[in-house]
C-alpha cells in the first residue's frame, strides 16, 4: 500500500509539474495592459484597462441596434448589479414594430426585463427591432445643469453621477432629462440613474449590461485609447444619438438608429 | 408615421404634484399684493392708498409661507439649506434661496419703516415687558419727529424701487424654472416667466380686492370708490395681458407645428380638455373677463361694481389656480416619448395630497390674521405732510 502510494505521488508530481508549466504559459498569455497589450483585445475580451492615473480615461457607450435580440439579460444584470427599485429602470429595452401602413407600435413590458413575449399588431410588420436605452451621459447635460446643490455631476471620466448624500430630492433633474433615464428612488428619496456601473469600471470591469450582452450589441470603451473598439466605431462608422436636436451631446452612440425612434 | 401610445418605463409617476401647484399660486398672490403697495409707495397712485399698507401685510403673509409646500415636496427637506450654502450657479433653482431672501428682507424693511411711527406710539404708551419688546423691535430708536418720518418715507420709496424688480424676479422665476426645460415642450417657452408673473399679479390683485371689499363692508377700511375702480382697472388690464400671453403661446406652438405641437395638441384635446378649455379658459378667464369688462362698459353703480368685482375676483383666483394645475401637472401627463400619456389623481391624505395643499394654501391666511392683530390695516395717515416733506413720490391721480 505504502509503495503504491509512493509510486502514485511520483506520477502525480510529474502531472502537477506539467500542469504548472502549462498554467504559467497561460498566465503569460493573459492580456496585461502594462506589457503593451492592445486595448482593442482587452476591451474585446470584456475588460477595461485601468491606467495608473484614473484621470487618464474618458468613456463612451455604443449600442448596435442591429445586434440586439431583446433577450433582456442586460436589464436583469443591471437590476442585480445595482439593486434598482422594482418599478424603475437604469436601462431598458424597447421593441419597435412598424407596419406597411406606417403605424409604429412600441412596447417595453417591464422594461424588457423578462424579454419580449410575442405581440400581434394590426397589419403587416415590415420593420422591427429592439432598442436598448440607458442614461446618455451627455456632455451638455441638462440634469447636472439644473441640480441646485451640485449633487448631480459629471465625473472626469465622462460618467454622469449622483451624490446621494447631497441630493435634496427636488426632482428637477428628473424633469430635465429628455430621455427619462432618471427617477426618484422611493427608498432613498434621491435621484438615481445609470452610472455605467462606475463601481465596476473603476476596477477595470465592463458595466454589467455590457458584460452579459450575448450579441455584443452593447459596447463600452475608453476614448482616450487610440485602438479602443468603441473609439474606432465612433470615429469610423455612421453613428447617431437620441434627440440630437436638443444639443445635449450624448456619449451613448447608436448604430442603425431608425427615424421612428422616440 | 402614426404612433400608438407608448410611455418610457420610468414615466410611471408624477413627480411635481400639488405642492408645486401650490407654491406658484402662493408666490403669485404675494407678487400681486406687493404690486399694489408698489404702485402707491413707488409711483404715487394715490387712489390705492386705502389698501396700500394692508397689501404689504398680505404680501408678507403669503411670502412667509411660500417655501413650505416646496419643503414638503423635497425628498430631503433637511438638506434644503444646501441650496443657500453650496448652490450650483448654473442651476435655475440655485439662485432661489438668494432671490427669496433678498425680497423677504426688502419687504420686511418696507413694513418696518411703514409701521415705525405706530410702533413708537405703542411703545411710548406701553409698560413693562411689552414696552421692552416694542423698543427692541424698533432697535431702541424712538425718534419720530417730522424729519425722521420724512426720511422713513424716502427710505420706503427706495426700498420699493428695489422691491419691484425683486418681486418680479421671484414671481417670474418659477416660470423660468419651467420655461427653461427643453425636455418638456409644454413648458419650454420663453413666454412662461411672463405668464406666471402676470397671472400672479392677477391673483394678488383679486385677493386684495376681495379683502378690501370684505374689510370695507365690515368697516375696517374706508370705502373708496376710486380705490375699487383702480383695483378693477388693474385687474382688467392684467387679465387682458394674460389672455394675450396665453394666446401668443398657443398660437406659437400651433403655427410652428413642430414635433411639440403633436403632443401639446393631443394633451389639450384629451387630458386637459376639461381642465384647460372649460375650467381655466371658459369658467375662470372667460367669466372673469366678461364681468370685469361689464363693470366698466355698462357704467354700473358703485354697489353693482363692487359685487361684480367680488365675483370676478373669485373667478380669477380660480382661473389662476387652474392655470398652475394645467401647467405643472399637465406638463407631466405625457411621457417624454411624446406619444404616451398617463393619469394623475391626487389623493387626500398623501404627503403631497389634497389636504396638504389646502393646509398650505390656507396657512398664509392664518398668518395674515395674526399679523393684522399686531399691525394696523389702515393706510399711513399724513399723506399731505408727506408730500410737503420732500418725499420723491410722484402723484398720479
Amino acid at each position: 500500500m505504502i509503495q503504491k502510494k509512493k509510486k502514485k505521488s511520483r506520477r502525480e508530481f510529474l502531472k502537477m509539474a506539467a500542469a504548472g508549466a502549462a498554467g504559467m504559459l497561460v498566465v503569460t498569455l493573459i492580456p496585461k495592459p502594462s506589457s503593451g497589450q492592445r486595448i482593442h483585445d482587452i476591451e474585446e475580451a470584456g475588460q477595461l484597462e485601468r491606467a495608473p492615473d484614473w484621470m487618464e480615461h474618458y468613456y463612451a457607450y455604443v449600442v448596435d441596434t442591429t445586434k440586439c435580440i431583446g433577450c433582456g439579460a442586460c436589464v436583469r444584470a443591471c437590476r442585480r448589479e445595482n439593486d434598482t427599485p422594482e418599478e424603475y429602470f437604469r436601462t431598458w429595452v424597447e421593441r419597435y414594430q412598424i407596419t406597411d401602413t406606417g403605424h409604429v407600435y412600441i412596447d417595453a413590458p417591464n422594461g424588457g426585463h423578462d424579454s419580449f413575449p410575442p405581440r400581434d399588431v394590426p397589419g403587416n410588420v415590415v420593420k422591427g427591432f429592439f432598442l436598448p436605452k440607458i442614461c446618455n451621459h451627455c456632455r451638455n447635460t441638462p440634469c447636472t445643469q439644473v441640480c441646485p446643490v451640485n449633487a448631480s455631476y459629471e465625473s472626469p471620466q465622462g460618467a454622469v453621477l449622483v451624490d446621494k448624500k447631497s441630493c435634496i430630492g427636488c426632482g428637477y433633474c428628473v424633469q430635465a432629462c429628455p430621455y427619462d433615464t432618471r427617477y426618484i428612488d422611493p427608498r432613498t428619496h434621491t435621484a438615481d440613474k445609470c452610472t455605467w456601473c462606475y463601481h465596476r469600471i473603476t476596477k477595470g470591469l465592463m458595466p454589467a449590461c455590457v458584460t452579459v450582452c450575448p450579441t455584443k450589441a452593447r459596447l463600452f470603451g475608453d476614448l482616450k485609447k487610440k485602438d479602443s473598439p468603441v473609439k474606432e466605431i465612433i470615429d469610423t462608422k455612421r453613428v447617431m444619438v437620441l434627440k440630437p436636436e436638443l444639443n445635449t451631446e450624448p456619449y451613448c452612440f447608436y448604430i442603425g438608429l431608425d427615424k421612428s425612434v422616440r | 408615421m402614426i404612433y400608438t401610445e407608448f410611455s418610457f418605463p420610468n414615466d410611471s409617476h408624477i413627480i411635481w404634484s400639488l405642492m408645486i401647484v401650490t407654491y406658484p399660486y402662493i408666490s403669485g398672490i404675494m407678487a400681486g399684493a406687493f404690486s399694489i403697495a408698489a404702485l402707491y409707495y413707488g409711483f404715487g397712485m394715490s387712489s390705492l392708498r386705502p389698501v396700500s399698507r394692508f397689501s404689504l401685510l398680505v404680501s408678507f403673509s403669503f411670502l412667509s409661507c411660500a417655501t413650505l409646500p416646496l419643503l414638503n415636496h423635497l425628498g430631503h427637506p433637511e438638506r434644503a439649506f444646501n441650496v443657500m450654502i453650496m448652490p450650483n450657479h448654473r442651476s435655475a433653482i440655485g439662485g432661489f434661496g438668494y432671490i427669496y431672501m433678498v425680497f423677504l428682507t426688502i419687504l420686511v424693511l418696507i413694513i418696518w419703516f411703514s409701521y415705525r411711527d405706530e410702533v413708537i406710539r405703542a411703545a411710548n404708551a406701553a409698560t413693562g415687558l411689552k414696552k421692552r419688546i416694542l423698543e427692541a423691535s424698533l432697535l431702541w430708536n424712538l425718534n419720530s419727529d417730522s424729519q425722521t418720518q420724512a426720511v422713513d418715507r424716502i427710505v420706503v420709496f427706495y426700498l420699493v424701487a428695489f422691491g419691484i424688480p425683486s418681486m418680479a424676479v421671484l414671481s417670474g422665476y418659477v416660470g423660468f424654472l419651467f420655461g427653461s426645460l427643453k425636455s418638456n415642450p409644454w413648458w419650454s417657452t420663453p413666454v412662461m416667466p411672463f405668464v406666471f408673473f402676470v397671472s400672479g399679479i392677477m391673483s394678488g390683485l383679486a385677493l386684495v380686492t376681495l379683502f378690501y371689499l370684505y374689510l370695507g363692508w365690515f368697516g375696517h377700511l374706508e370705502k373708496s370708490p376710486a380705490c375699487l375702480r383702480t383695483l378693477g382697472a388693474l385687474l382688467w388690464f392684467s387679465t387682458v395681458l394674460y389672455i394675450v400671453l396665453e394666446a401668443v403661446e398657443l398660437l406659437y406652438f400651433y403655427y410652428e407645428s413642430s414635433d411639440a405641437w403633436f403632443v401639446i395638441s393631443t394633451l389639450l384635446l384629451t387630458k386637459l380638455k376639461y381642465s384647460f378649455f372649460f375650467l381655466q379658459l371658459g369658467i375662470g378667464l372667460g367669466v372673469a373677463f366678461v364681468l370685469l369688462s361689464a363693470m366698466f362698459a355698462l357704467r354700473v353703480d358703485e354697489t353693482t361694481f363692487a359685487k361684480l368685482a367680488a365675483v370676478a375676483s373669485v373667478y380669477i383666483l380660480f382661473e389662476v389656480w387652474m392655470m398652475r394645475w394645467n401647467i405643472v401637472v399637465g406638463g407631466q401627463l405625457f411621457s417624454k416619448s411624446y406619444v404616451g400619456f398617463r393619469e394623475y389623481h391626487p389623493q387626500w391624505l398623501d404627503q403631497e395630497g389634497i389636504l396638504a395643499a389646502i393646509v398650505f394654501t390656507l396657512l398664509p391666511f392664518l398668518v395674515l390674521y395674526i399679523v393684522t392683530r399686531l399691525l394696523s390695516v389702515h393706510p399711513l395717515p399724513e399723506e399731505d405732510e408727506m408730500e410737503s416733506a420732500g418725499s420723491p413720490r410722484v402723484v398720479i391721480e
